[in-house]
């Protein structure tokens, strides 16, 4: 074996993680009574007692692509800092297994539930009830999601004195932004913040230039090794650090809705990376609603819980600014294409680094947070 | 009472688990699911205590007083059933037990709803067999 040989094999998963708890269910015909999370629940109950812990010492779930990720937390009781669903048919076990090795050895979480199960009873149930059919819909939820964002917003208007002017200013420099996007939906339509805040309601105090347009779309990225990169054409884009947090599926279900599991994820990210929110020089924030960037700006420490109005209403966040966030107009002024809406800020955030910005360049091109 | 309910009524996720609930609704009762082995009072209902992961859990009565968590006006809903009440109050109740609950606000008008408002429970019977959990000032 040579000495390449040997350090590509230490670089693997080789000897890196070990399973230490099992649980099952037993396996029947008909489980009455009992639901795909509500099984899958049982099963992690098991298996976390099996392995002598308490359900705080798992950071990390990998379940089947069938599984709603939120709602299986929720049922769980658990906050993972890594969660992900793996979809590989027959196979999605044994490479949900791996995908937990790798993201333990990654760094991404300790301690790592798989879990996954199935109800007959559940898949019978007509339309699918889910949390929401149950306990919202019959109380007229808003078009979107953005029922659950509004309460967030007008829970941080109590909280914090947030206006809808600042807010509005979040939508209104996204836009200028987009201008210089011809790949933006919203290229060519200008809208200024008094625009913003006569525009229609969708449901207070959501307007519909602060909500995002769904859209047709998409987006994709190639990454390799680092020590590939730089002989690719354009300058790499390393990833220095990332963190995750997998939350509530229901808003109502989170303790504090003004802050996010972005509290988690960007300090994580932040550790690894070694650097701090003053270092970065601009932002690509997940931007459905204008207060979702604004409390996952604070979460992530660029300003104290509860300043993100000011903030906005003393920096100029637009590509020319001091601190430019969502470069291309964002998905409120870019579009939603589905989920490469979220997408959008890695590509963006990869864009400007490699310095491919156009119009729209960022001045200090070198540190960016991108929030999804 | 009308006979021509025309919006969605709650499609139950598990009839074993949160009938309970809802026929108390029907008999103007507000219940809670609580956890036998850690008392954690918790809601949504669920097959486990989501705290300890109990399933010994029963269902206590609560007083139907609460607070104004967080709300929303709404002026386009998912459903258009929901069109000719626009605009109306979708809220988040605190109920002073502690588990929350998503409702709307009744007898109140849209600019009159602080955060923290005490409210207490009304029970509307939307159709002969469902009772929905709806909120007033108190
Ligand atoms: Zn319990």
């Amino acid at each position: 074996m040579t000495l390449m040989d040997r350090r590509r094999r230490s670089d693997t998963l080789r000897g890196k993680v070990a399973i230490v708890g099992i649980g099952e269910v037993p396996t029947r015909r008909v489980i009455p009574d009992r639901t795909m999370y509500g099984l899958n629940a049982e099963a992690a109950k098991i298996a976390i007692a099996d392995a002598g812990l308490r359900k705080e010492d798992i950071n990390g779930l990998v379940t089947d692509g069938a599984a709603a990720l939120a709602t299986m937390a929720e049922y769980i009781g658990i906050r993972p800092t890594f969660a992900t669903g793996v979809s590989m048919q027959g196979a999605s076990g044994a490479s949900a297994t791996t995908v937990a090795a790798s993201a333990i050895n990654g760094g991404l979480a300790d301690t790592v539930l798989v879990v996954m199960g199935n109800s007959r009873l559940d898949r019978a149930v007509p339309g699918g009830a889910s949390v929401r059919s149950e306990w919202e819909e019959a109380y007229g939820p808003a078009a979107g999601a953005g029922t659950g964002y509004a309460q967030i917003y007008t829970r941080h208007m109590y909280e914090f004195g947030t206006t809808q002017e600042q807010m509005a200013i979040v939508a209104a420099n996204q836009r200028f932004n987009a201008q210089e996007n011809e790949n933006a939906v919203f290229h060519g339509q200008p809208a200024s913040k008094e625009d913003v805040l006569s525009s229609r309601y969708i449901n207070y105090p959501l307007r519909i230039l602060e909500s995002v347009m769904p859209c047709d779309g998409a987006a994709a990225l190639i990454m390799t090794r680092a020590d590939r990169a730089k002989s690719f054409p354009h300058r790499p884009v390393y990833l220095l650090g990332a963190g995750m947090e997998q939350s509530n599926a229901n808003i109502w279900q989170t303790d504090r809705i003004t802050t996010t599991p972005v509290k988690t994820s960007a300090a994580r990210a932040f550790q690894m990376s070694g650097y701090g929110p003053g270092d970065m020089q601009f932002a690509e924030f997940y931007d459905c609603y204008t207060i979702l960037v604004a409390v996952t700006l604070e979460d992530a420490g660029f300003v104290e819980k509860g300043e993100i109005g000011p903030f906005y209403e003393s920096t100029d966040t637009t590509y020319k600014g001091s601190f430019p966030i969502n470069t291309d107009g964002g998905q409120l002024s870019g579009g939603q294409p589905g989920l490469a809406g979220g997408f959008r800020h890695v590509i963006e955030g990869a864009r400007q680094i490699m310095g491919r910005g156009g119009g729209r360049q960022v001045a200090l091109n070198d540190l960016c947070m991108v929030n999804g | 009472m009308t006979t021509e309910y025309n919006k969605p009524l709650p499609r139950l996720v598990n009839e074993a688990v949160s009938r309970p609930f809802w026929d108390a609704a029907k008999r103007h009762e507000l219940v809670m699911p609580r956890c036998l082995n850690c008392s954690n009072m918790f809601f949504y209902p669920r097959e486990q205590c989501p705290n300890c992961y109990s399933d010994n859990t029963e269902w206590v009565p609560v007083s139907g007083k609460g607070r104004v968590y967080s709300y929303t006006v709404v002026y386009q809903p998912a459903n258009r059933a929901f069109q000719e009440e626009t605009p109306y109050i979708f809220a988040i109740v605190q109920l002073n037990e502690g588990p929350r609950i998503p409702t709307n606000l009744l007898e109140c008008e849209i600019d009159g709803v602080e955060l923290e408002m005490p409210v207490e429970v009304v029970f509307d019977d939307v159709t002969d067999d469902v009772t929905l959990v709806k909120f007033k000032p108190a």
